[in-house]
């Protein structure tokens, strides 16, 4: 049955390259999913019924407590799924990440004494246990980051110095075990899987929220990374092509998100901004702020020609898309015309805030990308912005002491007036004062982006 | 030179591997920033084939090994997630793409 093991095999490959490939397109982007979805589930059933070696010793109870543990991941995987709220899903991509890395240490630590004395076998295992495990910890810390249960980066003294000696000493550490593997304790194994915990903690503790997305992209490919050593170590052909696909594919992705924020990926890890020292460093603004009523804003937007919407996660915490939506659709009814002005990188991740709005029922043709509606603003009479705060900040451009410095922003600043719709002046994501709030053009709605938003539409339809 | 009959050994899967690691930036290319997030999460689902490397420690782990079995079953659970959890969640998102 060897033979048709290897075609679920090459099924399973295949189709994970053309999936991933059809991701890459609007159009085609569901079905390729599915496709993965497919090879993968001929890859596992293949594996379960096919795979048999001199080593395997299959048997009912096994296939019982195979099938068993299948169920129960569906079970959890579907439910949690299904029911997350869409602003959540960027932890949620995060905790399925590092269950994958957790996975791939699980099957390091339990085949490390099946070979020991085996320096090439050992090799594989232990590199992609220690992988696997600074994923599984990276990734439930950037979990507990992005749902807001750890907000601060906590920076030890010296982090990066810290960082780079426990790393190394992993290095040591693990091609010792590979090369003297013969008379260690088996518990050996254990230790540096403790260490691999403790790395992927310090590894993602600094690091600011608002890189948050490219650390997941990169733990992302860490897990790719780990599959595949454990596709060397059984010389399984799926596991290599689905584990070096998303290790290069999930690094290149990494790169990308790190040009739409102009960040290099060194300073992501190394100088992470996000509080501490660094907001601290950018000038104190002076000046005043005003602020308009609802009755104001109300008629300002009435009697615009055109009004560009800026959403950021605020508006998404607040679940107001869908009274953005109402208001736009509103607006137009009065003859004004809509847009949203999307950043690359609104909502959590890059792409996340068309999701959003998506779900909301917002036409795809209304959401202009940061490049195409920039040069708009100068005809623009209304732009407001709702839950966004980074992404508008001038300091991106004038001010090179920001930590935000050189990030491209959507350049608000060159419409007539600009509406401003926050909860109160706390500081953005980024943790740095905006500049934009002190501008003589600008002007603060403030409230809870959904309450604020109703009454405005209500306030409109009276006109 | 044993450096040298490793290459020499493993020499198709040296050759696999660059292709592989060509094939996955070549996919990847010029993918529109707002397909970013449903590619990554689709990523996310596609390396949880580590799921049969869960499956093969269960196969080859002695019937009396009941730690063993417990480390496999618990992986096959971590890997199930990350499989049936990723694709889900990544359908849904790419749903709403498709409504238009």
């Amino acid at each position: 049955m060897k033979g048709l093991l290897e075609i679920c095999y090459l099924i399973g490959s295949v189709t994970f390259i053309v999936g991933l490939k059809m991701m890459g397109n609007a159009k085609t982007a569901r079905k390729g999913n599915l496709i993965g979805a497919f090879g993968m589930t001929i890859a596992i059933l293949g594996t379960i019924f096919l795979f048999r070696t001199e080593h395997t010793t299959p048997s009912a109870f096994k296939l019982v407590l195979i099938f068993g543990a299948i169920a129960i991941g569906t079970a959890i995987g579907w439910l949690t799924a299904k029911k997350v709220e869409m602003t959540k899903m960027p932890e949620l991509v995060s905790m399925f990440n590092g269950m994958g890395g957790a996975c791939a240490a699980l099957i390091g630590l339990t085949e490390f004494q099946h070979n020991i004395g085996n320096p090439t076998a050992l090799s594989f295992i232990v590199a992609g246990m220690v992988i696997g495990t600074i994923s599984f910890s990276g990734s439930i810390i950037a979990y507990l980051k992005l749902s807001g249960k750890l907000d601060k980066p906590i920076r030890l003294p010296q982090y990066n110095m810290l960082n780079n000696i426990v790393l190394l000493a992993i290095v040591v550490f693990a091609v010792f075990v590979i090369i003297k593997s013969t008379g260690l304790p088996l518990a050996i194994i254990w230790v540096l899987f403790a260490v691999a915990i403790v790395y992927g903690v310090l590894f993602t503790i600094p690091i600011g929220g608002a890189d948050m997305p490219v650390v997941i992209s990169l733990l992302n490919s860490f897990t790719g990374l780990a599959a595949a050593f454990g596709g060397f170590l059984y010389d399984n052909k799926p596991m290599l092509t689905g584990g070096i696909l998303v290790g290069s594919a999930g690094t290149l992705l990494t790169l990308a998100m790190c040009k739409a924020m102009n960040r290099s990926l060194t300073s992501v890890i190394f100088g992470a901004f996000g509080g501490g020292s660094a907001a601290a460093s950018g000038d104190s603004v002076t000046g005043t702020i005003k602020d308009i009523q609802v009755s104001d804003l109300a008629v300002l937007l009435n009697y615009s020609k055109k009004v560009v919407i800026v959403p950021g996660y605020g508006l998404a915490v607040a679940q107001a898309q869908h009274v953005i939506h109402e208001l736009e659709k509103l607006l137009e009814e009065r003859g004004v015309e809509v847009k949203y002005a999307i950043h690359p990188v609104a909502g959590r991740m890059p792409g996340h805030m068309n999701v959003l709005l998506a779900e909301s029922n917002v036409e795809y043709e209304k959401l202009v990308e940061m490049e195409d509606i920039n040069p708009e603003f100068e005809q623009t009479d209304v732009v407001l912005v709702v839950g966004a705060n980074d992404v508008v900040n001038p300091a991106a451009k004038t001010d090179p002491s920001s930590p935000i410095y050189g990030m491209p922003i959507l350049e608000v600043d060159r419409a007539k007036h600009i509406i401003v719709n926050k909860r109160s002046m706390s500081a953005g994501y980024a943790g740095i004062d905006n500049l934009l709030f002190y501008d003589p053009k600008c002007s603060m709605f403030f409230g809870d982006a959904k309450k604020a938003l109703t009454e405005l539409v209500a306030e409109i339809k009276t006109l | 030179m044993e450096i040298f009959d490793f290459f020499v050994q493993n020499r198709e899967m040296i050759y696999f591997i660059i292709l592989a690691v060509f094939v996955g930036i070549e996919v990847i290319g010029g993918v529109p920033t707002v397909l970013h997030t449903p590619l990554m999460s689709g990523a996310n689902a596609i390396h949880g084939v580590v799921i049969v490397g869960a499956i093969i420690v269960m196969l080859d782990t002695e019937p009396d090994n009941i730690f063993g079995l417990a480390l496999g079953f618990l992986a096959v659970i971590l890997g199930t997630l990350n499989v049936v959890g990723g694709f889900v969640v990544t359908d849904r998102m790419l749903e709403m793409f498709k409504k238009k």
